[in-house]
């Protein structure tokens, strides 16, 4: 116990950094994630094949192999940047692919007559996407997502490898130093990452319980 | 799915499509260029960093790491198949203490990162897990959590008259469960069952973590011995992902020839849920790690 309350700051810390990680990971994963899911559904072949290939591999990839293919292959191609940086990218290559997944299986929950409405008044693919299926898709989507959002949020602890002194590294020290208090800080960390899961899942549950309200 | 969004193209459409395809390719194939010659200025190219892998001894260095990868996710398979079934029955059991138990484990290994697992047994107990037994402990804690959520969908997505018709004839409840819903929520479910296959083979690589000697671990041996980290991780890669493509593709199969199957007996009484869907989603939901 003495071990969590002499090192509290920096067991918050490590979770800030976590939970920055997440974050950032988290926006650049969706925006690609987006553009892969409308690639795979586009009229242009090229893109349909760049998106659902880049889908079939990644997803089939162990995100600690994306992980030493980034951290290590970025600086080869000449982009330089710090682990952490390295680290929401090598995140967000991983996800996006989920994710892309995600909304192209919820576009295709959408039922077939919206998007030939949209068609019969005119309107061309990207407005169809924008105006029609997309605000439906998402949705249909947020479970789903959350869920995702939820593993990229534990892979995060893959960075502990890649130098990254993020929640679960700071378990690793700490456990390495005080090897008799591993209950206890075992105990706590797990405690701190359920406090962030299971509080998202219930702010995404109370979200769609209000919008399903009103 | 892709026609419905828009016109079959007209005459102008097509030009603008093939306008499209064109500059789509020029944009991929320049990307892709581009890599391949920054690759190429750092010498990634050269055959002394491919070599290696021409060398028998190399070979049987990354054969060793993948029966170490397949053994360790095989153990963890069948490990956690038991551990999701016990864990399923356990949250449906009509005993409170059981259900909560079974529910606490569940949620607690669920929304904790698998690595923190991993690292606290492998830190925990070094002699008695050691690299194996913590990695193969972490995978079927955590997978067998996942299983025993996909059961239980399975078990509650069959109809209520099964239970019944059981309790009718005079079953138990242990037998109800045993020999009557779990036989056929694990047959509905395991297209499910299969993705998660994938999802634990992909997740043994956490063993380079607690250096346990698997795929990656092995292909660590061999980029630091010859300084050839991309090639080595292309190589190891494309071993990965053929690997799961074949699982993923036996899912697939497994998946049309239930559906065939149903299809085959409708009108029929059938012992299999009437719902496809229910697995597919399943199944989509499963493959996140």
């Amino acid at each position: 116990m003495q071990v969590l309350i002499d090192n509290w700051g920096s067991i918050l810390r490590a979770f800030l950094e976590t939970l920055e990680l997440a974050g950032l990971s988290a926006v650049v994963c969706l925006i690609v994630g987006s553009l892969l899911a409308v690639m795979r559904v586009s009229p242009i072949p090229p893109l349909r094949l760049f998106g659902s290939g880049y889908v079939t591999i990644v997803r089939n990839t162990p995100l600690v192999l994306v992980f030493i293919l980034v951290v290590h292959g970025l600086p080869e191609l000449g982009l330089k940047g710090s682990f952490f940086t390295r680290a929401v990218i090598a995140l967000s290559v991983y996800t996006a692919a989920f994710v892309c997944e995600v909304l192209r299986s919820g576009m295709l929950t959408i039922p077939a007559g919206q998007a030939e409405a949209a068609r019969a008044l005119g309107m061309t693919f990207g407005q169809n996407l924008r105006l029609v299926i997309m605000p439906q898709a998402v949705r249909a989507v947020l479970p789903p997502l959350t869920s995702v959002m939820i593993a990229l949020l534990k892979n995060t602890a893959i960075a502990e490898a890649f130098g990254v002194a993020e929640a679960t590294g700071k378990m690793d020290d700490l456990v390495r130093d005080h090897a008799d208090a591993i209950l206890p800080i075992f105990i706590a960390f797990a405690a701190g990452y359920m406090i962030i899961t299971l509080g998202l899942s219930r702010i995404v549950a109370w979200y769609e319980r209000r919008a399903a309200a009103s | 799915m892709t026609s419905v969004l828009y016109d079959p193209p007209g005459p102008r459409g097509r030009r603008r499509i093939l306008l499209g395809t064109v500059l789509a390719s020029l944009v991929l194939l320049a990307g892709a260029g581009w890599v391949v010659k920054r690759l190429a200025d750092q010498g990634q190219f050269e055959p002394v960093l491919w070599e290696p892998f021409k060398d028998p001894d190399i070979q049987h260095t990354i054969a060793l790491g993948a029966v170490g990868t397949l053994k360790a996710a095989g153990l963890a398979i069948v490990c956690s198949m038991v551990v999701g079934a016990v864990l399923a029955v356990g949250r449906l059991s009509a005993h409170r203490p059981v259900r909560l138990v079974c529910t606490v484990v569940v949620e607690v290994s669920r929304s904790i990162p698998l690595l923190l697992l991993m690292l606290a047994l492998f830190l925990a107990y070094p002699q008695q897990l050691g690299s194996f037994g913590a990695l193969v402990l972490g995978l079927t804690i955590y997978n067998g959590s996942v299983l025993a959520e996909v059961f239980r969908a399975g078990i509650q997505a069959l109809p209520k008259g099964q239970s019944e018709a059981a309790f009718a004839l005079g079953l138990r409840k242990n037998q109800v469960m045993r020999l009557i819903l779990l036989p056929q929520a694990i047959r509905s479910m395991l297209p499910a069952l299969i993705s998660q296959c994938v999802v634990t083979l992909k997740d043994t690589a956490l063993g380079y973590v607690i250096l346990y000697p698997e795929l990656l671990s092995k292909g660590k041996s061999i980029y630091i011995t010859y300084f050839n980290i991309i090639p080595t991780a292309i190589v190891i890669g494309a071993i990965y992902i053929t690997t799961n493509i074949l699982i993923s593709k036996l899912a697939e199969y497994l998946q049309r020839r239930s559906e065939h199957r149903q299809k085959n007996q409708l009108g029929k009484p059938t012992l299999m849920p009437l719902d496809p869907l229910a697995s597919v989603e399943a199944a989509a939901s499963g493959t996140v790690t």
